[in-house]
């Protein structure tokens, strides 16, 4: 007996799943989004757990993360952290406020050199294959 | 303290082992702890949100007089999308963390049921039986492969996959076997028992895993009784639970509910348990039928189940309850709830002044479970608080 338990656990149950925003990729967004949140909870309980067990064999007490205070370095390196892990979270508003940039330069280059101005994929495909 | 009024329910832990019960790790619990309290988030924070929403749509307009027109609008509605997404999503995910438990450790289920199972008589399985449609036709809760599917021989997946996630669905407040309902029943039988009704042998239509029919054995060892389900791997998961809880007065049968094997008059109480709404409009009658015919007389039929819906129940109120209908698979649900059930059950024999209702409240242990008490009485969730009417028909 063999059995993927992965993919098993994650079949579809027999009837057709309803949707329920206007646009179905928020459905498939917020599935996505509620199963990561989900498992950040996960991992959430697992370091109480860990926290738990150490207070209980005297190695740590919460307390004393409670008041734990950085020093300089650790600041600076926390600081870091919470701003790489703020932009990977935030990474599409990013780009959408780069496309501002690409727009303008397409267009001052269009201007100059009598191309499209646009940075539409297919557009571009079509007039790279014709050109 | 800020948060001592909060409700909290209790951890995945406090669930009820037994023999055949999957083995959770520590993720595994802290996935099921999650959705538990997001359950409890969505019905006791975000739903009724759903109901501002609804009663600002209808501010200053004539209120929607059915619940099609409330759906109408609420479809419409930012907040219910996502409170319905939402609920939709924890019933998937529920399925997916415990299927994922059960499926890594299927052949050791397998191998403890099948040693509390083999040589013993009250487990009386039948392939020929064929799986109704109305079991097959969706998955019911989002379950999937429903409760019939066998995924190897001698499978107990759906059993084992059914019985640790119901824990999460209902937010704990079943106790700890997930057995509120037949805990119910036992206290209702004292009662009866006080004016002389004490049923010697009883029947339980659509058992699944036995979690509401276990208690009327513990508490009544000298009865005999009769579990039956069209579903295989439930009853096997059933009996080796059942039997490693030291019961042996059960017999689970593999049987269709519509005709069964028995002769006329043969029990003193039939019970279904949530059971009613997972059938069909032609099926009804023909079980509601059996269930007259199989009990003697001076008998008692029992159906624990949802509200009906009468004119008198809010439109709002009627269309919240029916969201299972089309969003949990429960495709029956909504046109049940519609029938006459006393008239059903009128046409199925039984006096109508015989037929009564009442409320039945689960009951559960309140030292483990104290959340349970308090959220009987002050939350609602449409169809997941454990609190139902029973239909109870004399002959």
């Amino acid at each position: 007996m063999t059995f993927d338990a992965i993919d098993m656990a994650g079949n579809k149950a027999r009837g057709k799943r309803p949707t329920f925003f206007k646009d179905t990729d928020t459905d498939r967004l917020l599935s996505i989004l509620m199963a990561l949140a989900g498992e950040l909870a996960v991992a959430r309980e697992r370091i109480d757990t860990l926290e738990r067990l150490l207070e209980a064999r005297n190695l740590l007490k919460q307390t004393d993360i409670e008041g734990y205070v950085p020093d300089t370095t650790a600041a600076r390196e926390r600081g870091l952290w919470h701003q790489e892990f703020i932009a990977r979270i935030l990474r599409v508003v990013q780009q959408e406020i780069e496309q501002f940039d690409e727009d303008r330069e397409a267009q001052q280059q269009a201007r100059r050199e009598n191309v499209s101005a646009s940075t539409e994929l297919e557009e571009l495909i079509e007039e790279l294959a014709s050109s | 303290m800020a948060n001592t009024d909060r409700q909290v329910p209790p951890a995945w832990n406090a669930v009820g082992r037994h023999g055949v019960f999957p083995e959770a790790n520590h993720d595994e619990i802290a996935r099921f702890n999650f959705l538990t309290n997001l359950n409890m988030h969505l019905a006791s924070r975000v739903l009724p949100g759903v109901r501002k929403a609804y009663d600002k749509r209808i501010e200053g307009t004539t209120a929607p007089s059915s619940r099609r027109e409330v759906g109408e609008l609420l479809r419409r509605e930012p907040l219910y999308q996502l409170w319905s997404s939402l609920r939709r999503n924890t019933m998937e995910m529920r399925q997916q963390n415990s299927r994922a438990m059960v499926f890594r450790q299927l052949p050791d289920l397998i191998e403890k049921a099948r040693q509390l199972n083999d040589g013993h008589d009250n487990l009386q399985m039948n392939p020929a039986v064929e799986i109704p449609r109305y079991v097959s036709a969706v998955d019911t809760h989002c379950m999937p492969g429903s409760y019939h599917t066998e995924y190897c021989d001698d499978d107990v997946a759906a059993g084992a996959n059914y019985d640790s996630g119901i824990f999460v669905t209902t937010a704990g407040m079943l106790g700890r076997y997930s057995d509120g309902g037949g805990q119910a029943l036992v206290e209702w039988l004292r009662e009866e028992a006080k004016s002389g009704y004490r049923p010697k042998r009883i029947l339980d239509i659509g058992c699944t895993v036995g979690h509401n029919i276990v208690p009327l054995a513990q508490a009544f060892p000298d009865t005999e009784i009769l579990a039956i389900d069209v579903s295989a791997p439930v009853l096997r998961y059933a009996h080796a639970r059942a039997r490693s809880l030291g019961i042996d007065n059960i017999t689970f049968r593999q049987e269709n509910a519509e005709s069964i094997a028995a002769e006329d008059g043969s029990f003193d109480l039939i019970i279904t348990c949530m059971f009613l709404h997972e059938t069909s409009n032609l099926a009804l009658p023909r079980i509601l039928a059996e269930t007259h015919r199989l009990l003697a007389n001076g008998g008692k039929v029992v159906h624990i189940e949802q509200p009906q819906f009468t004119p008198d129940m809010p439109p709002y109120e009627q269309f919240m309850r029916d969201w299972d209908t089309r969003n949990n698979n429960e495709p029956f649900w909504g046109t049940l709830h519609d029938l006459d059930l006393f008239e059903a059950m009128a046409q199925a024999g039984f006096a109508r002044e015989n037929i009564t209702t009442r409320n039945l409240f689960a009951v559960v242990d309140e030292t483990l479970f104290p959340s349970a008490a308090k959220a009987a009485a002050d939350s609602e969730d449409y169809g997941r608080k454990p609190a139902w009417h029973t239909y109870i028909a004399s002959k």
